[in-house]
């Protein structure tokens, strides 16, 4: 079966005056529009740029781009055909080999809605109580059903190519009409990603904010508003689908919570920056968590509400060092129709 | 049962078994008794294997060495293995095939024949099961719950005291509930760890027919092993009840303010019972009910809720008593850890620990500095003084 | 010879009859252990409680001239205290007591029976700023016994093989007489096994219980901090490996680097995955220690040939626990309770050769193989690890494990490795290519210390 091509409308570049893509961009200098849009057409050639090696994989130009074109899936592509890496050769080995498909469908009772778990063990610990009530057993998880979109942050495009038409085979054939994904990177892959490389789907992505929102309307009468007021982490794959953001504020007011308006929020979010970390080393990565915790903290935050596992487990028990509660959005609702709070900070593991 | 056979040589002796969390000292109650690791949880898993491939005979000491287990579960909270949970299934499931050959320790012949021949293992009349009970109203449909008392609490002294002051608690909490009297069978637990399963699944049998007949639809039991069993066992044979340990019950009255226990003085530290701890979790329930005690200081053990040290009382040794006749005996240890504490009332909530421990602390001569109390005689007697 | 059950009633009195066992079970579990060697069952287990009681024993022994065989927790599951010739075993277990911590020189006194987890427990407890170097054998091993094998610890990168930190022995000699070894024996010091008088430590360290009976040993502890982190490289390059190595062992801010590869699960194939354990008393210290660790290999991490991993919590907790239990699960990959490594000690560079050569035994032998390694002293050595794991209730794999095994140990010994804890079989080999003076002085030894051969017979016999 041939790989799915990239849809990718360089025409909509042409005539593009922003160059938002690149402009916006926190972690490159492209203040000078003409210099952006030389440089974009580089990439757009296929041919050397700085921007293939500068690049963090945030993900942001995704949401930038004001026409829907996906600079940051050709900057993939294109980082893949030049052998470029955005991260160290082993540690790429080590996402392909873990997350491989092997035939093991871990799968509940699965009904024609079911939740996703993607490859997110937390997700175990935190789906519990009425928010669930009816569809808690009906959940997917592990690698025959992961979304794959991971493999952005490491140039392998082809991984996803390749991977992907199957996991929405495998979901389709669990006989899933509409799955509610808990992850971002999740639903993204099934609204953006599948578009993007036109792989048909059979099933209805829903995010779970919308799920949520949905229950709690449903559980109005339990709802005691919380009052307080919280940061918002926006994690990279939000900017997959930036038109679910909406939702956060949504259940905010449903919930009494003030969203504290920071610098580091909206459009202008910093990821965790973890995968910094692990693809330019420690330097950018601090700076970034620090810049963006001290934005919490300057404008008062009393939460740090989480919408992605995996910054959770990159920021939480930093935010908990300044005088922060990290909790995650799902938890979150819980508190406020009276549950409690399920994943909770770890002991952190000092053990001498 | 089967299962065991087909798994068993999957024990790597790596003796993770014998230690709490924090490895401070031996847990395996077997184990710290004897000292041989042929009495640790790896020794009878392997002796095991070996009785199966026919590498050794059966003996009267090796039918010790599985019988020395008292089903604590610690080993199965320890074990860094996948198979952890099955542990104790696995040596149950032994049990069974020696029961089967008819080959066991006569202690635990004589067990098994006193519950077959007068449904209890001390071999007292069953019309003397309700001679505790001083005219407690029995159960009748419309109560809201059976209070089911179990062996120890119809015939041993101190299993009395308990269920009359349970009774006495439940009754001045103007609770709706009965009891079964000398209608009542052994619930079967021990029977079970025993491997006995023929005897068991007809105890269970009766049990849950009785509770049919009856319309029990809650039951209250006095001891975490019959709370066990009919929890955890009987619903897959037709059980359709629901069961709470007394400490559940005891907890819930007192946050709902109907018990108000009077002002104490005391020092009081608190055994975990295996049943009620390492099976079914329950650790906080009996420490909130003390904690509600105005003027009682809970203090804790060194080795404490899922890494407490176990009495020595299960899978029947209550009666059996393999692990007895020694300073190493598991009881006698943990009375010492107990009086380290400062405290002077061990607290317990279950008549194997009652029982265990009392005779313990007497061994150790600690009886006049170490009060042993079951949580109902605590509460009781903080009720009546108001 | 006097009669078995004369035998019996001695040992009785000696220890008590609840101590002394010749029933089949204890014999026949006494008679194995967790690793590849066959059973050989011993006449007696017996549980001394003291000293003068090991003595007894000891003396009683030479007059029967039974085999002894001093056991801990018979973890180094080379056959070690399998009884090749039967006679008593000795389970030290029972000697358990601490008896001395002296926070001000840094080192505790233990009995011999006392495990690697009661330590360390007992430490964190009443000496929370001090600790020792501990194995990720599981927690029943004896310190002792560890010691005697040469096995090395959490420490070991920084300080040498745990042997290396033992401060003082106490010892039954083969022939009864109890003995005082390093500074307790002209002080009531043990501070020290040796230094400045003539290290006598060697005569048991080493010798695999065929010298004496160590009934007491001094072991240094080392500053405990309050704050302990793990750093986690991936390299698939195994040529890197001991540059790697190397430059985290110049930091002189690593406590314990320690290397492991597998095929499975999934996330370990195709990589190595090198742990670099930092500590500090606060969050500047570890962060300082960080940049260290980082700067020294910057210059792999920017050519891409190496990674790091971002841990989670749930990730970390078993990587910074200790003793390691995932060590142990190995044994339960093939579900089948059972693992076996020849651990040769060899200089690092040998890193990608004892690769490559793990990798082709496990497909030649189609045995499921994993590798540790850690790193001893500044990079003056590593433990190696060919790990196999076998199911027990499958003969067919177990011999072909202990084929792949030794294979291994063959190999390392020609590339100028030491096997470690060797089996009978490769302390052969060892014996076979060692310096034959080197014998003569061994076989000396023994024989002044051992007359009548009664001290764990089988184990380092010189023909
Ligand atoms: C999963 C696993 C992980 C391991 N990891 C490590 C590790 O990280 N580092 C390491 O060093 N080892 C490791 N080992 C090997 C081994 O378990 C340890 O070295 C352990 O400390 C051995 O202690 P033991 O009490 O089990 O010794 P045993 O096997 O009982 O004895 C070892 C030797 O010491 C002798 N001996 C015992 N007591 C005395 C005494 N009182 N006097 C004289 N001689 C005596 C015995 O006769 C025998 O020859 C590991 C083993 C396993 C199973
Ligand atoms: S990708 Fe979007 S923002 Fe960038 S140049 Fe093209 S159209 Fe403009
Ligand atoms: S992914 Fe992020 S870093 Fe890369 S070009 Fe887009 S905005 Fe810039
Ligand atoms: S039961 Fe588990 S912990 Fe105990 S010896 Fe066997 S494998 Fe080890
Ligand atoms: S259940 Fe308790 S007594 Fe039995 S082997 Fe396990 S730890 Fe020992």
């Amino acid at each position: 079966m041939p790989l799915p091509k990239l849809k990718f409308d360089k025409t909509k570049c042409a005539e593009c005056k922003a160059i938002s893509c690149l402009v916006k961009c926190q972690y490159m200098d492209f203040k000078d529009k003409d210099k952006a849009k030389k440089e974009w057409q580089k990439v757009i050639n296929g041919e050397d740029s700085s921007v293939l090696k500068s690049c963090t994989t945030c993900y942001a130009c995704e949401e930038y781009c004001p026409f829907g074109n996906h600079p940051f899936y050709l900057i993939v592509e294109r980082q893949e055909e030049k052998g470029i890496l955005p991260a160290p050769r082993p540690i790429i080995t080590m996402w392909i080999n873990q997350c491989q498909p092997v035939g093991r469908f871990m799968v509940g009772k699965v009904e024609e809605r079911a939740l996703s778990y993607c490859l997110l063990p937390q997700f175990n610990t935190l789906v519990k109580g009425k928010l669930f009530d009816g569809i808690a057993l009906s959940v997917i998880f592990g690698q025959e059903f992961f979304c794959n979109a991971v493999y952005l942050h490491y140039a392998k495009a082809s991984v996803i190519k390749d991977r992907l038409p199957k996991i929405v085979e495998n979901i389709k054939k669990q006989g899933i009409k509409e799955l509610v994904c808990l992850h971002d990177e999740c639903y993204g892959t099934f609204t953006s990603l599948t578009s993007a490389y036109d792989i048909d789907m059979p099933f209805k992505p829903i995010h779970y904010y919308e799920y949520l929102y949905g229950r709690l309307k449903e559980l109005k009468d339990l709802i005691k508003p919380l009052n307080i007021k919280a940061a918002y982490q926006r994690n990279c794959s939000a900017r997959l689908c930036p038109e679910i953001d909406h939702y956060v504020d949504d259940i905010f007011g449903l919930l009494g919570v003030e969203r504290v308006k920071r610098e580091y929020d909206r459009e202008n979010a910093l990821c965790c920056a973890e995968i910094f970390r692990m693809a330019m080393g420690p330097v950018l990565a601090d700076d970034v968590q620090k810049r963006n915790i001290n934005d919490m903290v300057r404008f008062g935050a009393e939460y740090c509400v989480f919408n992605c596992p995996a910054c959770w487990d990159s920021l939480a028990h930093k935010v908990v060092k300044q005088g922060i509660k990290p909790i995650h959005m799902i938890d979150l609702c819980k508190l406020a129709i009276g549950e409690e709070q399920a994943l909770k900070l770890p002991e952190l593991v000092a053990e001498v | 049962m089967q299962k065991y056979v087909s798994q068993i040589h999957r024990c790597f002796r790596c003796g993770y078994c014998k230690f709490p969390t924090d490895y401070s000292s031996f847990n395996c109650p077997s184990y710290r008794r004897f000292r041989f690791d042929s009495y640790s949880t790896g020794g009878r898993l392997w002796l095991i294997y070996a009785w199966l491939k026919g590498e050794i005979e059966w003996s009267e000491h090796f039918a010790e060495i599985l019988y020395t287990c008292t089903t604590c579960k610690n080993c199965a909270e320890q074990c860094p293995m996948k198979f952890a949970p099955d542990i104790v299934d696995w040596i149950v499931g032994a049990r069974s095939d020696m029961v089967e050959k008819g080959k066991i320790p006569p202690r635990v012949a004589r067990f098994f024949e006193a519950v077959y021949g007068y449904g209890n293992p001390f071999k007292q009349l069953r019309s003397d099961r309700a001679v505790w009970a001083n005219g407690t109203k029995k159960y009748a449909p419309g109560d809201e719950y059976l209070l089911y008392v179990g062996c120890l609490g119809s015939y041993d002294e101190n299993g009395q005291k308990m269920a009359r002051s349970l009774v006495d608690i439940l009754n001045a909490s103007a609770v709706s509930f009965g009891i079964l009297g000398e209608e009542e069978e052994c619930c079967g637990n021990e029977i079970y760890m025993l491997g006995e399963t023929g005897l068991f699944q007809n105890l269970m049998e009766k049990n849950n027919q009785k509770f049919k007949e009856l319309g029990v639809s809650k039951v209250i039991t006095l001891c975490p092993h019959g709370y066990n069993t009919m929890k955890n066992i009987y619903p897959a044979s037709g059980g359709n009840f629901e069961v709470y340990h007394y400490t559940q019950i005891l907890n819930d009255l007192i946050k709902k303010n109907k018990i108000k226990p009077s002002q104490a003085k005391a020092k009081i530290t608190y055994q975990d019972p295996c049943f009620l701890g390492r099976y079914n979790n329950i650790y906080d329930e009996p420490r909130q009910i003390l904690q509600s005690i105005p003027g009682i200081k809970l203090v804790e053990m060194e080795r404490t809720r899922r890494d407490a040290f176990c009495c020595g009382g299960g899978s029947g040794n209550f009666v059996t008593d393999l692990l007895a006749g020694s300073a190493d005996s598991p009881a006698r240890i943990r009375a010492r850890e107990a009086y380290e504490t400062g405290a002077d009332t061990l607290a317990v909530a279950c008549p194997s620990c009652l029982t265990m421990l009392t005779d313990a602390v007497k061994a150790e001569d600690l009886d006049d500095k170490l009060a042993v109390k079951d949580i109902s005689q605590i509460l009781k007697e903080l009720l009546s003084a108001r | 010879m006097t009669t078995t059950s004369a035998l019996c009633d001695s040992l009785i009195k000696i220890v008590g009859k609840n101590f002394v066992s010749n029933q089949k079970e204890e014999r026949y579990f006494y008679a194995r252990d967790g690793g590849l060697m066959p059973p050989h069952e011993p006449d007696f287990v017996v549980m001394p409680k003291t000293a003068e009681e090991v003595q007894e024993i000891v003396k009683l022994a030479n007059r029967e001239k039974v085999p002894i065989v001093p056991k801990g927790a018979g973890l180094a599951l080379t056959g070690l205290v399998i009884p090749q010739r039967g006679g008593i075993v000795l389970d030290m277990k029972r000697m358990d007591r601490i008896l001395e911590v002296n926070e001000k020189a840094r080192y505790v006194v233990v009995e011999a029976g006392v495990t690697q987890g009661v330590l360390k427990s007992y430490l964190q407890k009443h000496h929370p700023h001090l600790r020792h170097s501990i194995p990720d054998s599981p927690p029943v091993a004896t310190i002792v016994a560890n010691a005697v094998i040469h096995g090395q610890g959490r420490l070991s990168q920084q300080h040498g093989f745990n042997s290396d930190m033992v401060s003082g022995l106490e010892v039954v000699l083969p022939t009864g007489e109890l003995c005082r070894i390093g500074s307790c024996s002209v002080s009531k010091y043990w501070f020290s096994k040796g230094p400045p008088l003539p290290d006598l430590s060697g005569l048991f360290l080493g010798w695999f219980g065929t010298t004496g009976i160590i009934t007491r040993l001094g072991l240094k502890l080392y500053p405990c901090k309050k704050m302990r982190d793990i750093m986690l490289f991936l390299a698939d390059k195994a040529e890197l490996i001991p540059d790697i190595m190397l430059r985290l062992s110049h930091t002189e801010m690593v406590e314990d680097v320690v290397v492991s590869a597998a095929p499975l699960p999934l996330r370990f194939r195709g990589t190595f995955w090198i742990m670099a354990y930092i500590t500090g008393d606060s969050d500047e210290e570890l962060e300082f220690k960080r940049k260290m660790v980082w700067n020294a290999l910057w210059e792999y991490f920017e050519s891409r040939d190496l990674g790091f991993l971002s841990v989670s919590p749930d990730m970390k907790a078993p990587l910074m626990s200790m003793p390691s239990k995932d060590t142990s699960r190995f044994a339960d990959v093939s579900k089948g309770g059972g693992f076996q490594y020849a651990g040769p000690i060899t200089p690092i560079e040998k890193f990608p050769a004892f690769i490559r050569k793990l990798e082709e035994v496990a497909t030649k032998y189609n045995v499921f193989y994993a590798s540790t390694t850690r790193l001893i002293g500044a990079g003056h050595c590593m433990m190696f690890s060919f790990s196999f794991s076998f199911n027990r209730a499958n003969t067919d794999e177990m011999a072909r494990a202990k084929k792949a095994l030794y294979e291994c140990s063959k190999f390392a010994l020609e590339e100028g490795g030491v096997l470690w804890k060797a089996d009978i079989y490769e302390q052969r080999l060892l014996m076979d290519k060692m310096d034959p003076n080197t014998l003569v002085l061994m076989k000396k030894i023994k024989q002044l210390l051992d007359p009548n051969g009664i001290m764990n017979p089988g184990n380092w016999e010189v023909k």
